[in-house]
């Protein structure tokens, strides 16, 4: 592996984890599609805390693409555009969803909410994975807008992945809830998310089977890649690790089938990889798309130095709403320490100490010449507005 | 031509920056409260641990619902800017994306890190343990920051490009690190609309509460929730005079012509005037109030210094000087005017130790929240405007940046209705979460 292919890793871990935890928020909506008001409501308390963090990887994945391999995102963003936008106004709907559904006081506004968030979450994943589909058929050429405005995405292969994406949504968000409504001891709702898993589940399989005959006429050289060339060992790990995931969901171990379904998620993406490795676009390698020496050197020290802040942030957060201490009500709420109201703040001394920052800042920021004076002066005016706040806080 | 991607001819330029402009103006009130508005909520639960008082918790509580809806509104609006860096400006990405897209890269990372602690203090208000659920809170400050210092050091760069060398076209010689932060031009744009944030979520906050007051709602929760925002953002206010000042100075120095549409100055002279309003046309402000040699003065601290005109560069190479110029006058009289109003809300807090109690003065901060809004935006209109015909300044023109695609048009009318639901989405939850009762909130 070259300084050149590291972001490209970045890039495919991050997509990775999108469709899996991106994915199953966009499924629980489609799952939120229900009668009941319990189950819709059950869906949407399990995504909540952390629907937000999980669409943060496509932004990610944008971001170190357009740093890292610039000629290939603009490539790619301005063929794929109709695609992009539409899944977008897909994502918009979505989370608005989760805005408006804090304000709903009746069953009927959360369900008419929920139907909009469900329709949006079947259209973003159909096409996001629609574009994962027309670079993977070779169909965006290098250029600004160089490719067809809509038969770059919307072509069999295309349509075949969107579709494949739509129904792994449905189903990583199935295993979720399921594993979820053990966790929570909703014990009737087990039996309704493993039959969902189940079903889009083997849904999902159809269409990967579907997926490769479609493959095999309308991308040939992708077909080859998969089944006889370097992809061959991650289209064998990516079914094994599916079927593994079925059987588990059947068995009920929720929680072995997440990390298996991821598996076999990542495997598909591996395998698409390798497949059509060392291009990232019809003539353009890897290597000629990659940005200059110091920018791939900066984003790796970026990535690998934010990831090392990010992980145990993540995984705070997910061992949080795993261990149930994230969500409204019950718990150990804590009981408030009763200070007796707090002791008067020195008024007096610290409005002086403001009124002395903000002269301080004055004359920093707008009377000295020097770059130092005024960084010294900006930091005086912010703590003007600290220490003035202090003073002139008021318990009303 | 400077382009990485070949040459397209794009119809739809205009419609292009309308859609990006649009996308602009509805995400930036957001940021505004993902800058500010954590630290004000923390300040209440803080005080609510202090003093145990049942308001303060209330006021957080509520707060931390209004918080969390206008975050995700935050979300989504920010992925279209990131998607409209491709689908709009390909080739600006595809040209100085490994100059730039590093700022945005570590903007991930921030806006991750606010995404997760947002969950934690949301969905922890019951469950962990008034320490842990403190803690959890400061990250979400935290990265206000660091997320505003990213977006703004590329925003930086875009007016004062460095860190790179042109060779055929193409970038060579790319420092990513010092083009973005060894940049001396991102501080002054940092720091304006870092205290831009606390003035408008301050004083949207405290507009609110100004005509509750207004409608006979005066509780001991309204006062307390009306102050705590009135404060930072009175504080704010004339010091955002003196940061304005600065950044006009700056751009002086760094983007003279820009500077020359702020006012209008049609040629280099000594002891430029400034004209308040009026219009320019043929080359001179007609209809204005004249200050003579007050640009000068400004610009420079010098009232016979010599300030630069339009006419130093080719007229094609001019920011279309009336859309500069009102948003500037714009931006600089509400200024003002905020300040003002900030003045009188200290003056009368530290002699009286009382909020004013004159009707005037809560109809002053319930027109002052919206105006702040107005502010705001006309700012960004000032930078962004003035900057044009340049994407990135005097290196590549907007017009080399744009798509080749066809149906601008129609992708900017679909996120014009878009967006039009969601701020009635917006508005309608607002509204919902100003009716929760007040004793409703905490359970």
């Amino acid at each position: 592996m070259h300084l050149y292919d590291v972001p490209m890793v970045f890039v495919l871990v991050g997509l990775v984890l999108y469709v899996v935890l991106g994915g199953a928020d966009f499924g629980a909506a489609v799952w939120q599609l229900h009668r009941e008001d319990r189950v819709r409501d059950f869906a949407h308390d399990s995504m909540a805390p952390v629907w937000e963090a999980n669409h943060v990887w496509l932004i990610f994945v944008l971001t170190v693409m357009w740093t890292s391999y610039p000629t290939a995102f603009g490539s790619i963003a301005s063929t794929l555009s109709a695609a992009l936008l539409l899944a977008g106004f897909g994502i918009i709907v979505r989370g608005a969803a989760y805005a408006l559904r804090a304000g709903v006081e009746t069953p009927r506004q959360a369900r008419r909410i929920d139907a909009m968030s469900a329709v949006s979450s079947v259209l973003a994943p159909f096409f996001l994975g629609a574009a994962v589909g027309g670079i993977a058929s070779g169909r965006v050429p290098v250029g600004n807008a160089a490719g067809n405005l809509f038969t770059s995405w919307f072509n069999p292969t295309g349509i075949v992945i969107g579709l494949i994406a739509v129904a792994s949504s449905a189903y990583l968000a199935a295993v979720f809830l399921a594993a979820d409504a053990v966790r929570t001891a909703n014990d009737d709702l087990v039996p309704h998310f493993r039959t969902r898993a189940l079903a889009a589940g083997a849904v999902a399989g159809v269409l990967a089977v579907v997926g490769l005959v479609v493959l095999h006429g309308d991308a040939p050289r992708l077909y080859h890649g998969l089944v006889s060339g370097d992809g061959l060992p991650a289209l064998i790990v990516s079914v094994v690790a599916g079927l593994a995931t079925l059987a588990l969901v059947l068995r009920e171990r929720f929680d072995a089938a997440r990390v298996t379904s991821a598996l076999a998620v990542a495997a598909v993406i591996a395998g698409w990889t390798l497949a059509q490795r060392p291009l990232i676009l019809p003539g353009l390698t890897i290597r000629a798309a990659a940005a200059p020496h110091d920018t791939l050197v900066a984003v790796i020290v970026a990535v690998l130095a934010g990831g090392a802040i990010l992980f145990p942030s993540l995984g705070l957060l997910f061992r949080l709403v795993l261990g149930g201490r994230l969500g409204y009500g019950g718990g150990v709420a804590a009981e408030a320490p009763r200070h007796a109201a707090a002791a008067a703040l020195a008024h007096g001394l610290l409005a002086r100490v403001a009124a002395a920052l903000l002269v301080a800042g004055f004359g920093l920021l707008t009377v000295a010449e020097a770059g130092v004076a005024h960084a010294f002066g900006v930091v005086a005016l912010l703590a003007f507005v600290v220490v003035g706040f202090l003073a002139a806080v008021p318990l009303e | 031509m400077l382009a990485v991607l070949p040459p397209v001819q794009q119809d739809y330029l205009l419609e292009a920056r309308q859609m990006q402009a649009l996308s602009f103006a509805v995400h930036i009130p957001l940021v505004c409260f993902g800058i500010a508005f954590p630290a004000m909520v923390l300040f209440a639960e803080w005080m609510y641990h202090r003093t145990g008082e049942d308001t303060y918790r209330t006021i957080a509580r509520r707060w931390t619902r209004i918080m969390v809806a206008l975050f995700a509104v935050g979300v989504i609006t920010g992925t279209i800017l990131s998607f409209e860096m491709g689908l709009l400006w390909p080739n600006f990405t595809a040209t100085f994306g490994s100059v730039f897209g590093l700022g945005f890269a570590i903007e991930g990372f921030s806006f991750f890190m606010e995404a997760i602690f947002i969950g934690i203090y949301v969905y922890g208000w019951d469950r962990l343990s008034p320490r842990a659920h403190m803690l959890s809170g400061i990250p979400i400050v935290l990265t206000g920051f660091t997320g505003s210092w990213m977006v703004i050091s590329v925003n930086g760069w875009m007016n004062h490009p460095e860190g790179f060398r042109l060779a055929g076209g193409r970038v060579v010689d790319v420092h990513p690190w010092s083009a973005l932060f060894g940049n001396s031009y991102f501080w002054h744009e940092l720091v304006h609309m870092y205290v831009a944030g606390y003035m408008v979520t301050g004083f949207v906050m405290a507009a609110a509460y100004a005509v509750a007051r207004l409608r006979g709602r005066w509780t001991r929760y309204e006062r307390t929730a009306l102050a705590i925002p009135l404060t930072i953002a009175a504080l704010a206010s004339p010091v955002q005079v003196l940061v304005g000042d600065w950044a006009g100075r700056t751009v002086a120095q760094s983007q003279p012509v820009k500077l020359a549409a702020f006012e209008g100055l049609p040629r280099t002279q000594r002891g430029a005037p400034i004209h308040i309003l009026g219009v320019y046309s043929d080359d001179e402000v007609k209809y204005g109030i004249k200050i003579p040699r007050l640009l000068s003065l400004l610009a420079f601290h010098d009232p016979n210094a010599v300030v630069k005109g339009l006419n130093i560069v080719p007229v094609r190479d001019r920011p279309p000087v009336n859309v500069v110029r009102f948003a500037f006058q714009t931006m600089v009289g509400i200024g003002t005017l905020l300040a003002l109003l900030g003045v009188w809300f200290v003056v009368v807090r530290v002699r009286r130790r009382a909020l004013p109690d004159t009707p005037w003065f809560f109809r002053a901060v319930a027109l002052a929240g919206p105006l702040s809004l107005v502010a705001l935006i006309a700012g960004w209109t000032v930078t962004e405007v003035g900057r044009q015909p340049w994407v990135v300044y005097r290196v590549m023109r907007t017009a080399d940046a744009v798509t080749g695609a066809s149906g601008i048009p129609f992708g900017y009318a679909a996120l014009a209705a878009v967006y039009a639901c969601v701020a009635v989405g917006v508005y309608w939850i607002l509204r919902r979460l100003a009716k929760v009762p007040l004793d409703a909130v905490a359970h």
